[in-house]
Formats: structure tokens, C-alpha cells, sequence
């Protein structure tokens, strides 16, 4: 049977498993709409804006990994979906999105809702296609998750001009058993050399760290770095990217690391004489003053992408290669190898590893600290959600003060459950994430935690989750300003808090949350917070937006003084240096 | 340091703006760019001179293999090699810029009354001191290749 340029494309994307398109519709893509209406093959949601579509769709590729698909029509629609292909990017979330274009002749001639798509996007996606004839679009697609999927994952924008899926002009269904690209080899195994020489380093080392990132969860190999740490029993940090690869109840997790990581996860890094970064890219939030970086350490570095070895901070010992396959081969080597850990610095690194977080480490049980003031602290809102929950949320985040407290104190002991905008830092990434989690795990709970600033950047999204019973719990962790920009006006601009405060014309959250035809409860006293969210979340089929009005003038700490600064050197209070 | 980066490019709409535009977001600088069809013309080879230190040049070469339709690439500097760039000079009858062309091998093409077509070839660094030494007076036009190079021996880069 022959097909339509708009049901090839739905084929294929049935095809590569697609449930879930995230779209917006407009002119040049209504081919491809009607296909949808008739095709019935994937599910589109339709979201209030396609930025919204962009991070629902990454939400569901963060959660799943499998990629998330948008689809918007040209122009604006193309337009709007830009933050959401550059959030993806930075993170290196495997999402698809497909733009409808202006026909093929009319392309370059300034007609209506024309925008150079693959000119736009091409800084922020990992490839793009654009159709040229109709019969490539199954072959097409197949690359795009080939590409968006393996290596470093990446965005992929594929760019159809309206004629392509003319429904009057039909073709053959055809496209390649498999994916053949010669310029794209994504696979590659470590250096058995380079396993060899990291394996001899890391067991003789007195002092080791692993420093882990997201490319652990995207490389699925969360269990083989537990493995490792079986043999080692080394401290282990994560990145903000990372939180939930190494268990956050384990023994020898230390915390997140970085501008806002626990005292004890940056000292340990700042006096490593070996680190161990897998799937971790140096990050300039992570590393501080690059000259100042880990002064003692030799540095072994795992990752998929050669690029990201070597570009900040200089490996002693580098490892291109998948992770999961990387780390296998280092356990093996460590198992085979003759040299035996020195059991004794070990003991004497991790000890004093809990000195410091005696010392200066998170006090995780701020909640049940009796005070006179009613006043919430935001870091109590994250200890009492963490309970609520049992631990066991899926928690996608905004930007900002908030987000920090959810990385501090939502102990996260599984992959991927922690999903947030750590490379680009968008807010109103939570509330569109959380639609996309919650359709891949509708029987879990999902839990956006977000900030009053923030939330107002994707409200709209809150009229989707009505029209696809999507009963997420939002936890507005309201301090009345862009709490982030004000703790850095606090700290470096003498208090002068231009632009970041709008206490008097905040929206009454409750009464639009039930405008919306959801649930909304505020909380402005600490002995009503445990109950409400309580409540929250005993309405399972509900979406409850829980406004928590906490203390305005918490500061998120510790955090790395800059600039010229290494990794030692943090405040650890409002005024006090460590 | 002077760089020159040879790259084989799948021949595709859009596979040279991503190139060029890399080398933009990574913040280095294009000296010269040159590029065409090569074999059987599905692929093409770029050759793109830019500056910077060993560094800079590891790290821009890693990113320009990142680029999903970039085939191959490889830094000549790093080795022995071949370097040639070709220039067209349109100008005024003159005798110096015909004696400076004509020890680059220079060609006339053309030549009436008023003006003198020549091409002229060299390594990239005697055609910048040619340039030079043209100066600007009788000088119509001027036009560079950008310059091409190969490895030196047996090394080979293609497909
Ligand atoms: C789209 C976007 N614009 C601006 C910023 C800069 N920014 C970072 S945090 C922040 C404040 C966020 O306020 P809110 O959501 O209320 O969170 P809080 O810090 O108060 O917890 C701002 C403006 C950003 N990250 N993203
Ligand atoms: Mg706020």
C-alpha cells in the first residue's frame, strides 16, 4: 500500500516505539496532523506551548530512555521549541523534533511563518535533517533515533516542508534493514592499554574519589559503578546531573559536589590523589578555578565523547569509551589485577571523609528541629517531601534556590528519578518534564518541585494535565523573589536587589491552580506542612498544587567562593568562610 | 601557531555551514577555508587553516569529528606535509608585480591595454610575502584559494 508523506512518517515513528507525540499544530504541519487523526499510532498531547512540548518530551526521555518526540508547525512554533532543543543539548537527552516547513518553493522567500529551522537550531542539536523527498522520510527517522540514541546522545530536529507531506502524492513504505552511516561510528570499546594503566592507579591510591555524572544514566551503568565501588569502597560523588546513580543512602556516598555541593564531596575532591570521573565533563560549576583544580590528583576520566576529555581539566588518564563497557573492563582488570588496595588508607581517607561531614555536612533532620517561628525553611519543605514520598517520587525541578535544596536533600537512590535543567538551567523546565514522566510512569508519583518565578514560565502546561489527567503534585516553594538572583545580590551586590522581587503582585496560586480545574492549598505555617502535603498526596487522581510560602531570606550553602577559587574553598553560612 | 585541517565532509546541504559555524560557537577564527567535491563526489575535502596552540587544536579537531556527516579529519601540522595556495591578481600594467608573480610561478591569462590577469601559486606563507611586497598601488583585484594540503609520505587520508 502505498503511503502519504504525513503516514510515513507516523509509521516510522510507530515503528521506533513512539507512544507519545508532545505537539502543537499550525499550518505547515497539518498534513501531518490529519495523519495523526487518522493513523491513530502514537497518542499526541497537546500541550499550551511548544516549549512546553519540547520539555515534556525530554521529561519522557529522562525518565525513559527512550527518546521523546515534539512536533510543531513553522515559524513561531519552530521558534518556541529553541530553549527546549538547547536544554536537551546541554544535557544530552535523546529528543526528536519534527518542524513543519513552508513548502519547498516558497523556502528563501520571506513567505508567511518561514524560519531557517536547521539554520536556528544547528548550534544546539546533536544533527538535522531536512526532507528533500517524501520516500526518505522512514530512512530518515531511523537515523534520527540512531543518532539522537547512541554515542553521546543529542537532540535531532527534522525539518519537513509542507509538500513532502502532500496526502494526494503517495509512496512505497520503504527504508534500510538498519542504520548505516559511514561517517558516524558511535560504538566505541575502551583501550584495554588505558584500562590497564587506570586500574594500577586507582589500586594504588590513598586517597581515591569517583566522581560520576549523568553520562552513567544515560549510559545505563548505574549497577556496574556499584560494582566498582564493591571492590573499592572509595567515596562517591555525584554531579547535579548524576544524583541517583550511586545510592544516596550508601555508606560512601558523600553528596552532590560543586557550586552547591556538600563540604565533604568538594574536600574530598580538592585532596583526591587519584579521581575517578565517569561520564562527568569538568563542568566549570564543578571544577571552580581550573588551575586550582585537585591540585594532587591524577585524573581518570571515562566517557563516551573524546571531546569532553581533556577540555577543561587535563586526564592523566583518558578513556574513550561507553561507560557500561568501560566499567566492565576496569573490574575485570581490578579483579584480575596482583596489587591490592590499601585497605588501611582507605579506612583512614573515608574516616576522614566523615569528619568533615560532622564538621560541615548537611543537617538532614532540620525538620524535626523545634523552633519558636513559624516560619518554613525551604530545606524543610525538600526533608518533609522526602518523606512524604518515602523517597520513592520521580522529582523534576525548575531553576533556582529550590532546585539546589531538592539536589541537597531529596536523597535520590536510583537513576534518573531526578530530573532537572543542569546544563542550560531553564526555568519552567519542571512542570512540562513532570507531564512527560507521569505518561511513562502513570502509576508513580511525580513530584515538580518549583519556585513562584519559575512555575509562571510554563503555567499554561497546568491546562494540559487537565485535559490528560495527569495527577502530578506541584510544590511551589514560594519565597516571594527569583530566590538565586537575590542570594547573588545578597553576596556580590551589597544587597541591592534590583529586579528580583514581586511580593505584591504574585498570583494567588490556590485560585489558579482552581481556575485550572486543579487542587491548590497554601501553606504559610511550619506545623501545617507535613499535613497538607500529606493530604496532597493522598489524592491520588488529583493534580494538587501546594503553594509553601518558606522563610525569604535562606541562602542555598554551602557554596564554592569564586571568583579564584578552587574546590576547598566554600561559605558555609551567611558570612562564614570554611 | 598556524593550523591546517584537513577534513573529509560528506556532501550534503548544510554540512558546511556546520563546520563553519563550529568553529564560531567554539570561539577559534577561519584564516582560510576551501573546500569542493573529491572521488566519486559524494564526499568533499575541506581544508581550513586557523591559529592556536596544541590545545586549541586537539579540542577543535575532536569537535569537528563530533559533527555527524564530518568523515575524517586530521591536523597536517602535526607531521610533514604539503601546503599550496593559488591567487588570482588583476592590475594595472606593472613591472614589479609581474616580476613578484612570475617567481610564484605566476601565468598571465590575460592582458589588454590597461590591465593584466595572472595566477600565481606557492606555499600560503611566500604568497602572504608576495602580497606584501604587491602592495596596494596598480592593484585592481586579488583573489586566494585559501590554502589545500596533503600529508607528506605515505599517509593518506580518505576513505
Ligand atoms: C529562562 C531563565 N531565565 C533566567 C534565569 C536566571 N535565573 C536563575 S535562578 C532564577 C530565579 C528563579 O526563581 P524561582 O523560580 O522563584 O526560584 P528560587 O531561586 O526563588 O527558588 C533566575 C531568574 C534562568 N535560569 N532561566
Ligand atoms: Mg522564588
Amino acid at each position: 500500500m502505498k503511503l502519504s508523506g504525513g503516514d510515513l512518517l507516523l509509521r516510522a515513528l510507530r515503528e521506533e516505539g513512539v507512544k507519545f507525540i508532545f505537539g502543537y499544530p499550525g499550518g505547515a504541519a497539518l498534513h501531518i496532523y490529519d495523519s495523526i487523526f487518522k493513523q491513530k499510532a502514537c497518542d499526541h498531547i497537546l500541550v499550551r506551548h511548544e516549549q512546553g512540548a519540547t520539555h515534556a518530551a525530554d521529561g519522557y526521555s529522562r525518565a525513559t530512555g527512550k527518546p521523546g518526540v515534539a512536533l510543531v508547525t513553522s515559524g513561531p512554533g519552530a521558534t518556541n521549541a529553541i530553549t527546549g532543543l538547547a536544554t536537551a543539548y546541554m544535557d544530552s537527552v535523546p529528543l526528536i523534533v519534527i518542524s513543519g516547513q513552508v513548502q519547498s518553493h516558497l523556502i528563501g522567500t520571506d513567505s508567511f511563518q518561514e524560519t531557517d529551522m536547521i539554520g536556528i537550531s544547528r548550534p544546539i542539536v546533536k544533527h538535522s535533517f531536512i526532507v528533500q523527498d517524501t520516500k526518505d522520510i522512514p530512512k530518515i527517522i531511523q537515523e534520527a533515533f540512531h543518532i539522537a540514541t547512541t554515542g553521546r546522545p543529542g537532540p535531532v530536529v527534522i525539518d519537513i516542508p509542507k509538500d513532502k507531506t502532500d496526502p494526494t502524492k503517495l509512496y512505497e513504505y520503504k527504508k534500510p534493514k538498519e542504520v548505516s552511516l559511514r561517517s558516524y561510528q558511535p560504538r566505541v570499546l575502551p583501550h584495554p592499554g588505558q584500562i590497564k594503566k587506570a586500574c594500577k592507579n586507582i589500586l594504588s591510591a590513598e586517597r581515591p574519589v569517583i566522581y560520576a555524572g549523568g553520562g552513567v544514566i544515560l549510559g545505563n551503568a548505574h549497577k556496574e559503578l556499584i560494582a566498582l565501588n564493591k571492590l573499592l569502597k572509595a567515596p562517591v560523588t555525584n554531579t547535579l546531573m548524576g544524583l541517583g546513580v550511586y545510592p544516596a543512602k550508601d555508606k560512601y556516598f558523600m553528596g552532590m559536589l560543586g557550586m552547591h555541593g556538600t563540604y565533604q564531596a568538594n574536600m574530598a575532591m580538592h585532596n583526591a590523589d587519584v579521581i575517578i570521573a565517569v561520564g562527568a565533563r569538568f563542568d566549570d560549576r564543578i571544577t571552580n578555578t581550573p588551575s586550582l583544580f585537585a591540585p594532587n590528583a591524577r585524573i581518570i576520566h571515562i566517557d563516551v565523547d573524546p571531546a569532553s576529555i581533556s577540555k577543561i581539566i587535563n586526564a592523566d588518564i583518558p578513556i574513550v569509551g561507553q561507560v557500561k563497557e568501560s566499567l566492565n573492563a576496569l573490574i575485570n582488570e581490578i579483579k584480575r589485577s596482583k596489587i591490592k588496595i590499601d585497605t588501611e588508607a582507605l579506612e583512614s581517607w573515608n574516616q576522614q571523609v566523615a569528619q568533615w561531614r560532622q564538621k560541615h555536612g548537611l543537617d538532614h533532620e532540620l525538620y524535626l528541629q523545634k523552633t519558636k517561628s513559624q516560619m518554613i525553611l525551604p530545606q524543610v519543605v525538600v526533608q518533609e517531601l522526602y518523606h512524604a514520598t518515602n523517597g520513592n517520587a520521580w522529582v523534576t525541578s525548575d531553576v533556582g534556590q529550590h532546585q539546589m535544596f531538592v539536589a541537597q536533600y531529596y536523597h535520590f537512590n536510583k537513576p534518573r528519578r531526578w530530573v532537572n535543567s543542569g546544563g542550560l538551567g531553564t526555568m519552567g523546565f519542571g512542570l512540562p518534564a513532570a507531564m512527560g514522566v507521569k505518561l511513562a510512569f502513570p502509576k508513580d508519583e511525580v513530584v515538580c518541585v518549583t519556585g513562584e518565578g519559575s512555575i509562571q514560565m510554563c503555567i499554561q502546561e497546568l491546562s494540559t494535565c487537565l485535559q490528560y489527567n495527569l495527577p502530578i503534585k506541584i510544590i511551589n516553594i514560594n519565597n516571594e523573589a527569583l530566590g538565586m538572583v537575590r542570594q547573588w545580590q545578597d553576596m556580590n551586590y551589597g544587597g541591592r536587589h534590583s529586579a528580583s522581587t514581586y511580593s505584591d503582585s504574585l498570583p494567588n496560586f490556590v485560585k489558579l491552580a482552581e481556575s485550572y480545574g486543579h487542587i491548590g492549598m497554601k501553606v504559610t505555617k511550619k506545623a501545617e506542612l507535613k499535613k497538607t502535603l500529606e493530604k496532597a498526596f493522598s489524592m491520588k487522581d488529583r493534580l494538587v498544587f501546594v503553594d509553601v510560602y518558606v522563610d525569604p531570606n535562606e541562602h542555598v550553602y554551602p557554596m564554592l567562593v569564586a571568583p579564584n577559587g578552587s574546590m576547598k574553598d566554600m561559605w558555609i553560612k551567611k558570612n562564614v568562610k570554611a | 601557531m598556524k593550523r591546517i585541517i584537513s577534513i573529509l565532509i560528506e556532501n550534503k546541504p548544510g554540512a558546511l555551514a556546520r563546520v563553519v559555524g563550529l568553529f564560531h560557537q567554539r570561539g577559534y577564527n577561519i584564516e582560510t577555508l576551501n573546500v569542493g567535491p573529491v572521488f566519486d563526489g559524494s564526499y568533499s575535502r575541506m581544508t581550513v587553516t586557523t591559529r592556536g596552540s596544541e590545545n586549541d587544536v586537539e579540542q577543535i579537531t575532536k569537535q569537528i569529528n563530533k559533527i555527524i556527516d564530518v568523515i575524517k579529519v586530521s591536523d597536517l601540522t602535526e607531521g610533514e606535509h604539503h601546503e599550496y595556495e593559488f591567487i588570482l591578481v588583476k592590475f594595472i600594467h606593472n613591472e614589479k608585480i609581474q616580476k613578484i608573480l612570475k617567481k610564484l610561478n605566476g601565468k598571465i591569462h590575460e592582458k589588454d591595454k590597461n590591465a593584466i590577469v595572472m595566477s600565481a601559486w606557492g606555499t600560503s606563507s611566500n604568497i602572504e610575502i608576495a602580497i606584501k611586497a604587491i602592495g596596494k598601488a596598480n592593484l585592481l583585484e586579488i583573489v586566494r584559494s585559501g590554502s589545500i594540503g596533503l600529508h607528506e609520505g605515505e599517509k593518506v587520508l580518505k576513505i
